[in-house]
């Protein structure tokens, strides 16, 4: 099915959703699928997994074979097209005397940044919802892990989750019979278990969005839909149509079989089936529009033809990305100097990213490796959740971070021979492959992925000057890292180091100055427009519905209160779709 | 170049006529002009990944550089039993492509690679009066074992020594990203399997004493 309508759009709708990634992909999947007239505002270009996506493409029909460049930071089968931490044209600020850069990562395409993504899906715990409750930083969520739990049930068995429930205090279960078994350990994987043994880091199933399995289409849409037939039956169809995983190629290049989820292959084909939704692509919203106080729509610039237009509806969901979000509200200037929704003032305030740092080394026990086929999942099989969450006064440094890692015999790429500098130096000809052949697939790397504290140095704000190609004020960021953030990552890289030291391997590790990662360089951020039980310091309530403004929601990470080492998009779905729901029901009692 | 110009520096300026369409810098700086807009898809940053696309860029090496970068790649990878010669799968196009690449690595990296190719054609000449690809296999691997970073190098052959070690790398890396150097490696992925993923053998868990997290 070709996911593009064909640019006309009718006069009037109900919804619009501006984004079409993890939240605006759910917001109008569920939405259409309950009869709602939806039209969908995506500023990038159609995109259609099934035929775009390289999945076993090899690195010799790439330029410098497939190798990261400037260009292609994640080398070049990235899903992300026409996107990256740069996209020509659309060019972003950073304040000077700030400290460190942010960067800012966009996809400017059908489906946003799910395409690309680890697809790792953890659930945000109960602590997670309190932190300020906890050790008195930061802000409490207006909702508990009570009020959200049934939304992640629904979400898993929507997009299908491997992993186990372990039972380890703040990363939470699913229900029964909610995940898919996870695949078996690789042959690094079991050792660094067995090293997380001896040092008392957890390392269980990692949770992510793959199909280990085909998804039950007999019962599962029933549960999910009750009492909405046609729903029903159009995901049933849906997800006979997803094949489960066949362990091969890497989960950052897409997937057309859809056997891992992204908004282009699990929520907009259904939303589509439903005739309620049509999509306009190459649409840069540049503002919400205002009439009588009420949100009536978006103004956008068409980018094929540069011309503006409008387009109209009872209720305006936002949904563009954290970031973009914030500067769609802060540059519709309808009603209010600061930006539309911001009478709080925290509209691009509280910005966040995920703390992340990285070790590997090399494991003498993994030369010379028996050979096995360890594409598994293209992504991680374990992970470690963060298991000191009762011991934060004991370590120095707020909140928790997990742990990712990898390793083994994974599809050879430039950077995979760099160790043979050093052990085998002066060799050339046959020796040579032998040596490649023995150190091949024997290195091993942890990275962490952690919480950090919002911070009042931590934000971002219309540039004065500077406009993009499409006269669009585009943002200035301004990045401070707090010693939270620091320390944590300084434990970060003992940990790994202790782990890897337990595998066999000689460790080095940084300082958490010198090893922690750029703001925005692990694409978590989150904030800018946060949730919160009263209007003075937030700038929607619990069901993202503005405060401001009663017909306008924002449905993606910016409404998070806060960043837990989880990575956010499970949790970004789940509000949408939990809100959405409540969308509906005001709707029908009238009050939006 | 002016003297007070920094290589670096005269890199950057250079990557910038080379690509100006595209912003080349990791990190955004302080306000950028904003490019103009791009009307038609741009070919690297938003590849059509169903053809096969090797650099757009011109490629810098003459006919003279081809020929040594070959015989060199050859000596350094062969033909045996582990399988092809760098030549066979493309190594030397491959090291053209990314020497005359407008990313900055790729550009220092280049410097070595080409001034490097001149110093040995010139230490082949001062030895044979000939040009290392014409030499006999001796003659060639005697310049080799000089450079090749096995004991220190004396003085004379730094500048060798230290282009053999970016070539054998930039080398390692063009051969082992072509699948038909795969099977030698022991690399077996990159084919779809039915079923549960098999994960790692008892006999392998026993072997490396995993048992009790298996």
């Amino acid at each position: 099915m070709p996911l593009l309508t064909d640019r006309k759009t009718q006069p009037q709708y109900d919804v619009i959703v501006v984004g079409s990634g993890a939240g605006g992909g759910m917001a109008a999947m569920i939405l259409a699928l309950s009869g709602v007239k939806v039209l969908m505002v995506e500023a990038g270009r159609n995109y259609e997994p099934a035929t775009e996506t390289p999945m076993f493409n090899t690195p010799e029909m790439a330029p410098l074979r497939g190798d990261r460049t400037p260009v292609r930071p994640f080398g070049h089968y990235d899903a992300t097209i026409d996107g990256g931490w740069q996209v020509p044209g659309e060019p972003y600020t950073n304040k000077a005397g700030t400290e460190g850069d942010f960067w800012w990562w966009r996809a400017r395409m059908l489906g946003g940044r799910t395409n690309h993504w680890g697809r790792i899906s953890l659930r945000f715990g109960e602590f997670d919802f309190i932190p300020k409750s906890r050790d008195g930083l930061g802000v409490d969520w207006p909702l508990s892990y009570g009020d959200i739990s049934p939304w992640y049930d629904r979400v898993e068995q929507l997009i299908g989750v491997y992993g186990e429930n372990d039972g380890i205090a703040n990363a939470p279960n699913s229900s029964p019979g909610v995940l898919l078994p996870p695949p078996k350990p690789r042959l690094g994987e079991l050792m660094a278990k067995k090293s997380g043994k001896q040092s008392g880091v957890p390392i269980v199933a990692a949770h992510r969005a793959v199909l280990s399995q085909p998804l039950d289409w007999k019962n599962l849409p029933a549960q999910l839909f009750p009492g909405n037939p046609k729903a029903q039956e159009i995901i049933g169809k849906d997800m006979m149509l997803r094949a489960p995983c066949f362990w091969a190629t890497d989960c950052i290049r897409g997937c057309s079989i859809r056997a891992n989820f992204q908004s282009t292959t699990v929520l907009l084909p259904p939303a589509l089936a439903t005739g309620n939704l049509d999509i306009i692509t190459d649409a840069m919203v540049r503002e919400v529009i205002m009439e009588n106080g009420k949100a009536a729509g978006v103004h956008y610039i068409d980018k094929k033809t540069r011309r503006d237009a409008v387009v109209k509806a009872r209720i305006v969901i936002l949904a563009a990305s954290t970031c973009e979000t914030s500067r769609i509200l802060l540059n519709s200037k309808s009603q209010d100097k600061a930006g539309l929704a911001n009478s709080s003032g925290q509209v691009g305030k509280n910005l966040m990213d995920s703390v992340g740092t990285n070790l590997g080394a090399h494991i003498p026990a993994l030369e010379n490796s028996p050979i096995l086929n360890e594409d598994g999942a293209g992504g991680l099989h374990v992970y470690s959740p963060w298991w000191l969450v009762n011991e934060h006064s004991k370590l120095g440094f707020a909140r928790g971070y997990h742990i990712e890692m990898g390793g083994g015999r994974r599809m050879p790429q430039m950077s995979s021979f760099s160790r043979l500098d050093q052990t085998s130096p002066g060799i050339y000809g046959s020796k040579l492959k032998e040596e490649a052949k023995r150190y091949y697939g024997a290195s091993f790397s942890f990275s962490g992925r952690g919480e950090m504290v919002p911070n009042k140095d931590c934000y971002t704000e219309l540039d004065p000057q500077v406009v993009d190609q499409w006269g669009i004020p585009v943002l200035r960021f301004h990045w401070k890292w707090s010693d939270h953030e620091i320390k944590q990552a300084e434990h970060m890289q003992q940990t790994f180091a202790e782990l890897i030291e337990g595998m066999g391997g000689k460790a080095s590790p940084k300082s958490g100055r010198e090893a922690i990662q750029r703001p925005g360089e692990i694409i978590h951020e989150v904030g800018t427009a946060r949730m919160g039980a009263k209007a003075g310091d937030s700038v929607t309530n619990q069901y993202c519905q503005t405060w401001d403004v009663k017909n306008l929601f924002l449905m993606d990470g910016s409404v998070l209160p806060s960043n837990p080492d989880k990575n956010p998009t499970l949790t970004i779905m789940a509000l949408a779709w939990r809100s959405c729901e409540w969308l509906m029901g005001e709707m029908k009692a009238g009050n939006v | 170049m002016s003297e007070n110009l920094s290589r670096r520096h005269a890199l950057k300026w250079l990557a910038g006529t080379v690509a100006a369409p595209i912003a080349l810098k990791a990190a955004p700086g302080e306000t950028e002009p904003a490019p103009p807009a791009y009307p038609q898809r741009y070919t690297l940053h938003d590849p059509d990944f169903s053809k096969a696309l090797s650099g757009p860029w011109d490629k810098l090496m003459t006919e003279a550089e081809l020929k040594t970068t070959t015989a060199l790649a050859d000596l350094i990878l062969p033909k045996d039993e582990h399988g092809p010669a760098a030549s066979e799968v493309g190594v030397p196009a491959f090291l053209n492509e990314w020497i005359s690449a407008p990313y900055e690595r790729q550009r220092e990296d280049g410097e070595v690679i080409r001034g490097g190719l001149a110093w040995l054609n010139t230490e082949c000449f001062k030895r044979h009066a000939k040009p290392f690809e014409e030499l006999t296999a001796d003659q060639q691997s005697a310049i080799v074992d000089d450079i090749c970073g096995l004991e220190k190098p004396k003085p004379e052959h730094r500048i060798g020594a230290a282009f053999f070690t970016t070539f054998r790398q930039l080398c390692l890396g063009g051969y082992y990203t072509h699948s038909a150097t795969w099977k030698g490696l022991g690399y077996i992925g990159n084919i779809s399997l039915g079923g549960p993923y098999p994960g790692v053998p008892q006999d392998i868990i026993e072997k490396y004493g995993l048992q009790e997290v298996a």
